[in-house]
């Protein structure tokens, strides 16, 4: 698993429908919601996700349960999220589909090179270490896996 | 001593518990996804001991050969595991669960984030996404952090043409969309006994644009009374001194009508300062504002007067239809100049019928008006039923007169 990127800075109270669109939720195709990802709030995004650790403002992932929206991020290579909370549906689905979510309250500067340590609650922007509130062991382990799926199918 | 989802969850706030599940749902949309994480995690019988359902509401009728297909997928699946099945036309899942089939004390989980409406019955309900709800399918289980509480108090009795709906849009606002995050909300007070179950459902739905984790009611003699007709037996739910981490009041005899302005359920102000703004369509339904009592006020208000902008009226639930048709209800509704769709979520989220134009201006009784949601350029302003059926019949924010 990747462990840094460079930032993208997000404003705070990024909903769902922003993420992905309603009007792209009828298809499993997962590269078309990564291909829409964030488009209503900037068309030009998606393309520069790659490699990228989003900060965004507090209350990221609010509004409604759509999983797809914790895929597209996850599709378009984002590595992952940093923001002061998360809405608590977004953060579950986010761990469920293998896109580390960290909790803590950074200054964002776009472009600058952000690495994190999630089993020790670490990150560290521009050379200067945060600490953040760990996750749950179960969390954690779901994490491990890749994600909730893999952590079933490994225990079937 | 604790709050209802300690009790519940029979754990002190902020412990990680995993519970048995007593009822899990899925939508359509939701429903396929699950269905595609059940597969990959190579699962095969559902568990026992909990009650599986999937409602088609989100894109029923299915609005291309597409979503027709997936959901003709999700259906063979449903029926041969022998799901409850409700299918196109039946209604929206959180109302056709509160129609009796939530008892208090239970832990209800569906993956939709307007589950938490089903706190209304004193039950611990909750969303959650496609993957966790195939986890469940597969456990019978999850896990769950318990949440600490904030207990909303309140007090009076509604004045003027004030509703629940306007209320909810009140404590949306004073708490901010993520006032609540990780929370539940528990509504107490004395003013709840005077509260039917559909204010209540009005009120726990909205608890989750707050951003809270459950919208709760402790069962009383109104909810057993509302599940005696529905044939069960239930108890009530006595409240016990408890530490809650806030507790805002308010005085229902204080609460106006009022409307949430694009695109943030949050920023609310008085019907009265957006008066005489010019409207395309108004759209009376949802989870939120759909059931038997809103058509019936929708009726009164509009019954024997023409409506002056398109007015989309979808009932929550095919047994909200029926009784409006029995009753004459909906017999007005459309001699008022309204159109009826299919039972289910209608245009709230945009997806299949009534979806905005570009710069089209909407008042919505539903729950959220994040941008686009209804249609790429497409405003949408939230509010009650007797706002939305007042400003039907003049095309523009009209403020309703006092019932
Ligand atoms: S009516 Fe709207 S808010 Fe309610 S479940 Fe359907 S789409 Fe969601």
């Amino acid at each position: 698993m990747k462990t840094g990127g460079r930032a993208i800075c997000l404003p705070a109270d990024i909903d769902t429908d922003v993420v992905i669109a309603g009007r792209y939720l009828r298809t499993k195709d997962k590269s078309i919601w990564a291909a829409h990802v964030f488009e209503d709030l900037d068309p030009t995004l998606a393309n520069r996700l790659r490699g990228a650790v989003i900060v965004a403002g507090k209350n990221f992932g609010c509004g409604s349960s759509r999983e797809q929206a914790a895929v597209a991020i996850r599709e378009a290579g984002v590595v992952a999220v940093v923001a002061p909370s998360f809405a608590r549906i977004f953060f579950r689905n986010a761990i469920n589909v293998g896109l580390p979510l960290i909790e803590a309250d950074i200054a964002c500067d776009e472009g600058s090179q952000i690495t994190f340590n999630l089993a020790q609650g670490m990150v560290e922007v521009s050379g200067k270490r945060h600490a953040v509130k760990t996750l749950s062991p179960r969390m954690q382990e779901i994490l491990g896996a890749g994600g909730l799926v893999e952590y079933w199918r490994k225990r079937r | 001593m604790s709050t209802l989802s300690e009790r519940i969850l029979n754990a002190p706030a902020g412990e990680y518990v995993d519970r048995k599940v007593d009822r899990a749902f899925a939508c359509d949309g939701t429903g396929m996804l699950a269905l595609e994480a059940w597969k990959n995690m190579g699962a095969g019988h559902l568990a026992d001991d909990t009650e599986f359902s999937i409602f088609f509401d989100h894109i029923a009728p299915a609005n291309n050969s597409t979503a027709a297909t997936l959901q003709h997928e999700l259906r063979g699946f449903a029926k041969s595991s022998f799901m409850n099945f409700s299918d196109v036309g039946g209604g929206i899942c959180h109302q056709l669960m509160g129609e009796g089939n939530v008892l208090p004390g239970e832990i209800v989980i569906g993956a939709d984030s307007h589950s938490v409406t089903l706190g209304a019955f004193g039950a611990f309900a909750t969303g959650v996404g496609a993957t966790d709800m195939a986890a469940i399918w597969l456990t019978g289980e999850t896990w769950l952090r318990v949440p600490e509480t904030i207990g909303i108090r309140l007090e009076g009795r509604f004045a003027g043409a004030a509703e629940a709906k306007d209320l909810a849009l009140a404590y949306v606002g004073e708490l901010g969309t993520d006032g609540a995050t990780y929370q539940a909300l528990e509504f107490i007070g004395d003013a709840v006994k005077d509260l039917s179950i559909d204010e209540r459902m009005v009120l726990s739905n909205l608890s989750v644009e707050a951003g809270a984790k459950a919208g709760m009611f402790y069962a009383d003699d109104v909810t057993v009374r509302y599940l005696r007709e529905r044939g069960h037996t239930a108890k009530p739910q006595i409240p016990e001194s408890c530490m809650y981490s806030r507790e805002p009041e308010f005085d229902l005899s204080d609460i106006i009508p009022l409307i949430a302005v694009p695109h943030r359920v949050d920023t609310v102000k008085p019907v009265d300062e957006l008066a005489g703004l010019p409207l395309d369509q108004v759209f009376i339904g949802t989870c939120t504002n759909g059931r038997y009592s809103d058509m019936a006020r929708l009726a009164r208000i509009v019954k024997g007067k023409k409506v002056a902008v398109r007015t989309i009226v979808v009932p929550a639930s095919a047994s909200v239809l029926l009784q409006a048709t029995r009753t004459g209800v909906l017999a007005d509704i459309i001699e008022a100049g309204c159109t009826v769709g299919t039972p289910g979520c209608g245009p709230c989220l945009g997806a299949h019928m009534g979806v905005l134009g570009e710069e089209e201006v909407c008042l919505s009784t539903a729950n959220r008006n994040f941008k686009n949601r209804m249609g790429v350029g497409g405003e949408i302003y939230l509010s009650s039923v007797a706002t939305a059926a007042a400003s039907a019949l003049t095309g523009e924010i009209t403020t309703p007169e006092v019932a």
